[in-house]
């Protein structure tokens, strides 16, 4: 049987957030996963992040593609409405849905493959069109359901299971992601829950297109030695550009970080982003020194996470279209049918 | 001296060739509806290239008294404005017909015919010597033509005039142009020629009750009416102008007065596949969303396509039909997609379609696809083509009901869920085959996980055979039982069945009704059933029970109504003859006609001379355009 369900257990000590749910009302089914995948510790993260940001879970849509990625919305708030769609095809069904109902919160989970290569113009185009949502990418560097091929992401050189180095060179989603004008760009890593919790609630809360790419290693296909998608080589490489600490409007500002030059940024809804640089130099608000920094790095063979370039606007796909507030959903059918009268007069045109 | 025939009044098809990009489209728009205002049948088909500007293009106006509209490539006068395509334009001439030709430069006698008589008028010469700029000068030349046309086939001047001032209230220096252009025309065709032709027309008030427009338009303003709000689309020809009918209608009727704000969302795709998930999703949510495609965007939408089907999302398709395969001819008209539509993706998979064969029918349909789609929770396709969706067809008025309230199926209300013991997205709890649905954000309730993998009737992902048989077996009754919900077919029967009966589908019809008139003029009855809508119905079984032979009738190679009236009846093969045409041309009687006398021995023999020849496409259209510059549009 591939459905589970997990057992209702309370822990007593665990608050309730300001809507009265614990975690646990934020989690979904048991994961079917491999054991010590990434993806699951990206779900963790996702359920820490609903449940501090209060969100109501009917209230929360999850959409996915195909792929191990595309599972996870099943592990996530099981009172949420999800929608597992196509290969490489969830970034169309986001854009329709948000179209239709503007008000609520939209996460999609994608992968490495859904995203950059059988998906990669959906991917660009919802950038572009800057559909409100959080698009989570878990990246991988393989194919892990059909069993280890390099996907888009693997570096050039890096050593699949049997030993094959890959030649192709990579596709950086953030890279990809800054280029064609994402206004909140992160990078971050599934073993690093601290860093990745913030950066998903200050993704939902962003007005716009809100991108995260997370390595999220891959146990059974690309965790060995000369992997560069590995636990251990994500350790060692990581380089963290930039903290980031999330304050939900009125929350107590208790900042974890003390030393530093801390910038802080004002979201449409109220709420706070603050952002310590670790590097004097670095800009998160310039998209050329951005890409040129992240470029710099690259080179090093260091991989920099952290909210990489935030851009505070009130734009997305519903401001370029001048849709009404009130989501399409909602407008009632008399509003829209102009009625017999008016299509006399219509026709009074075809004569 | 060429011969001309007896010519009844109002009874005769004239084509104007030109060059695409020439400007002409408003000039034989013009002529057209000067026609229609004088209350005479009419109708007007545009054989364009796919191209922007230079290739040959044709604008064909058959008028007929009795109200046939179907194509008649019987012309009796061409205007021949383009040198390009003179030779097969000259040939197109029936024989005892005109030509009407620009004199400026003599016509080269290898182009001249005994059997036709040729009107030459220095359209170019005048226009150079009357108006002032090259584009002027251009545009001017169409409406000279109009104007001797006037004269020629005695097309009331005050109903043109009346046009023209309409037009260009506002632009006085147009207005002055046109009249002078027309004046001319029309004065150089009185001086120089017997006007009118034997080829005339009178008025009549026979469209009083009718208007004159496309099947895009229609089908546009029934979306708009149904409630439509979300349209996702990538630009194809020849359904492009269905999106833009949408997008102008909405602008006029659809912008909230107080926010300047719109009540719609249109969405220009990156291709046909994220166009359709794009209408997935806003269905999902609860809108009413629709995409215009052609051919090629449904094979793009396959995959999607299987996912609603089997996810249960309502959606609403408009394959506006070209001619395939591939790329296949982009600007001619077919009907090679019914098998497409109706079975589309992989897998196990059978859609509701619907079959307009005119702009009325592409309204009404356009409002019942969005009722059957939330109904029975499928996606839904408007089976329209090119020469519906994109040629002037008149057609009675159409009516709405103010009363119509959206059929939005099965949807559980907030209230509903809070009073609901259980939820499950795919249970079938009334035994009708359609489960409930919900609309995400409603109610805590509501939520369920909506996937195209395999899932039980409680909506939880399986591996298992029995739940999975069940989910699936359900999908295929419950799109069965749309067969009584469909348009129900068009039926043409007295009491007693005739031996031979005659099936047909879409814009066929008005050739095939056209044909069984001069059928029954000649004492030879044949009864007539139109399919509007699949999954077939009892009404279809009962027809081809009843008659000992049916001939089915199609614009396709394949036979593709023939076949799939053999999967979904108990019709036996055999029973079925065929008549194809598939050359790109709406269908002509003579199709019908010479088609049955193949069938039909004794037709053969009782036809009178030339009546089996008539009436059908030997042109062959430009099929000798330039391969090199065929692509732009497609």
């Amino acid at each position: 049987m591939s459905y589970i369900t997990k057992p209702v257990a309370r822990h007593p000590g665990v608050p309730a957030n300001a809507i009265g749910l614990t975690p646990r009302d934020y989690e979904g089914s048991m994961s079917t996963l491999c054991a010590g995948c990434g993806h699951d510790s990206v779900t963790a993260a996702l359920i820490q992040a609903f449940y501090e940001l209060a969100v109501e879970p009917h209230r929360l849509v999850k959409v996915s593609g195909i792929g191990c990625s595309a599972k996870t919305p099943t592990y996530f708030v099981s009172e949420a409405h999800g929608f597992n769609s196509v290969h490489g095809r969830m970034p169309s069904v986001a854009a329709g849905a948000n179209a239709a109902n503007r008000d609520l919160l939209y996460v999609g989970i994608s992968g490495d493959g859904d995203s950059l290569s059988i998906g990669l113009g959906q991917f660009c185009h919802a950038i572009r069109r800057n559909v409100n949502m959080l698009y989570v990418l878990e990246n991988n560097g393989v194919y892990g359901l059909t069993k280890g091929q390099f996907s888009a992401s693997a570096d050039i050189g890096s050593l699949s299971k049997a030993g094959v180095a890959n030649r192709q060179g990579p596709i950086d989603p953030v890279n990809l992601a800054l280029s064609l004008g994402a206004t909140f760009v992160a990078r971050s890593f599934s073993g690093d829950k601290e860093q990745l919790v913030p950066i998903l609630m200050a993704g939902m809360r962003h007005q716009g297109f809100a991108f995260i790419d997370v390595i999220s290693p891959c146990v059974t296909f690309n965790d060995h030695k000369g992997s560069t998608k590995s636990y251990a080589h994500t350790r060692t490489h990581m380089h963290e550009v930039i903290e980031t600490d999330f304050v939900p409007l009125k929350a107590e500002i208790k900042t974890k970080y003390g030393e530093g030059e801390v910038k802080a940024v004002t979201l449409h809804d109220g709420s706070t982003v603050r952002l310590r640089k670790t590097n004097p130099d670095y800009d998160p608000s310039n998209r050329r020194a951005v890409l040129d920094y992240l470029g710099a790095t690259a080179a090093r063979g260091e991989v920099a996470t952290g909210l990489l370039y935030l851009e505070d606007t009130n734009d997305d796909m519903h401001s370029f279209e001048n849709t009404v507030d009130v989501p399409l959903v909602h407008v009632p059918y008399e509003t829209l049918c102009p009625g017999s009268e008016v299509l006399d007069s219509i026709q009074d045109e075809w004569r | 001296m060429a011969e001309h025939g007896d010519y009844a009044v109002n009874d005769f098809a004239f084509k104007v060739a030109t060059v695409n990009g020439t400007g002409s489209a408003s000039a034989n728009g013009l002529l057209l509806q000067a026609l229609f205002r004088m209350g005479i049948p009419v109708t007007g088909k545009n054989v364009f290239p796919s191209n922007i500007q230079g290739l040959p293009t044709w604008y064909e106006i058959r008028v007929n008294k009795d109200g046939y509209t179907a194509r008649s490539p019987d012309f009796h006068l061409v205007v021949a404005m383009n040198p390009q395509s003179y030779a097969r334009d000259i040939e197109a001439v029936t024989s005892g017909g005109w030509v009407l030709y620009d004199n400026t430069r003599e016509l080269d006698d290898e182009f001249r015919r005994d059997d036709v008589s040729f009107i030459g008028i220095p359209l170019a010469g005048m226009c150079v010597d009357e108006f002032e700029g090259s584009r002027t000068r251009i545009l001017m030349k169409n409406i000279t033509y109009v104007g001797a046309l006037v004269a020629l086939l005695d097309i009331d001047m005050d109903v043109v005039k009346g046009m023209l001032q309409q037009k260009f209230s506002a632009k006085q220096h147009l207005m002055d142009a046109n009249f002078r252009a027309i004046e001319m025309g029309y004065s150089y065709a009185k001086e120089h020629y017997d006007c009118p032709l034997p080829i005339r027309l009178e008025s009549m008030n026979a469209t009083a009750d009718h208007v004159m427009i496309n099947g895009n338009t229609a089908a546009a303003l029934g979306c708009v009416y149904a409630g439509a709000t979300v349209g996702a689309w990538y630009p194809i020809t020849p359904s492009t102008s269905l999106m833009d009918g949408f997008s102008d209608y909405c602008k006029r009727f659809r912008v909230d007065a107080e926010s300047g704000k719109n009540n719609y969302c249109i969405i220009q795709a990156e291709d046909e596949l994220a166009a359709a998930g794009m209408v997935i999703g806003a269905s999902w949510m609860g809108a009413r969303a629709f995409t215009p495609t052609s051919g090629p965007g449904i094979s793009l939408m396959s995959e999607f396509i299987g996912l609603a089907y089997y996810a249960e999302i309502p959606s609403v398709f408009f394959n506006v039909q070209r001619t395939g395969p591939s790329t296949g001819m982009p600007t001619r008209t077919q009907q090679g997609d019914l098998m497409l539509c109706t079975y589309a993706s992989h897998g196990d998979t059978k859609h509701i379609a619907l079959f307009p064969s005119d702009p009325r029918e592409c309204f009404e349909f356009a409002v019942a696809a969005f009722d059957l789609a939330e109904r029975f929770q499928t996606p839904t396709f408007v089976v329209s083509d090119l020469d519906i969706g994109m040629n002037d067809w008149m057609i009675p008025r159409l009516e709405w009901d103010d009363a119509y309230v959206p059929d939005r199926g099965k949807v559980l209300s907030a209230e509903e869920l809070e009073e609901a013991e259980s939820f499950y997205r795919y249970l079938d709890v009334d035994g009708d085959h359609i489960p409930y649905r919900t609309l995400p954000g409603v109610h805590p309730k509501g939520a369920y996980f909506t996937r195209g993998s395999g899932h039980d009737k409680y909506g939880r992902y399986t591996e298992g055979s029995a739940e999975y048989m069940e989910v699936v077996d359900r999908l295929l009754a419950k799109v069965d039982s749309a067969g009584d919900a469909v348009p129900a077919p068009e039926l043409h029967q007295d009491e007693e069945a005739t031996e031979w009966g005659l099936v047909s589908i879409g814009g066929c019809h008005w050739a095939v009704l056209e044909a069984r008139d001069d059928l029954a003029e000649q004492g030879i009855a044949m009864d007539y059933l139109r399919v509007r809508g699949f999954p077939f119905n009892e009404t279809v079984e009962r027809f081809l029970a009843e008659h000992d032979q049916v001939v089915v009738i199609e614009q396709n190679r394949d036979e593709q109504l023939r076949k799939l009236i053999t999967v979904e009846t108990g019709c036996p093969k055999k029973k079925l003859k065929s008549i194809t045409y598939y050359g790109g041309q709406p269908l002509s009687k003579g199709h019908v006609l010479d088609g049955l006398a193949e069938w039909i021995p004794e037709l053969a023999s009782t036809a009178p001379e030339g009546l089996a020849a008539s009436g059908r496409d030997v042109s062959g259209g430009d099929s000798e355009s330039d391969p090199a510059t065929a692509e732009a549009t497609s």
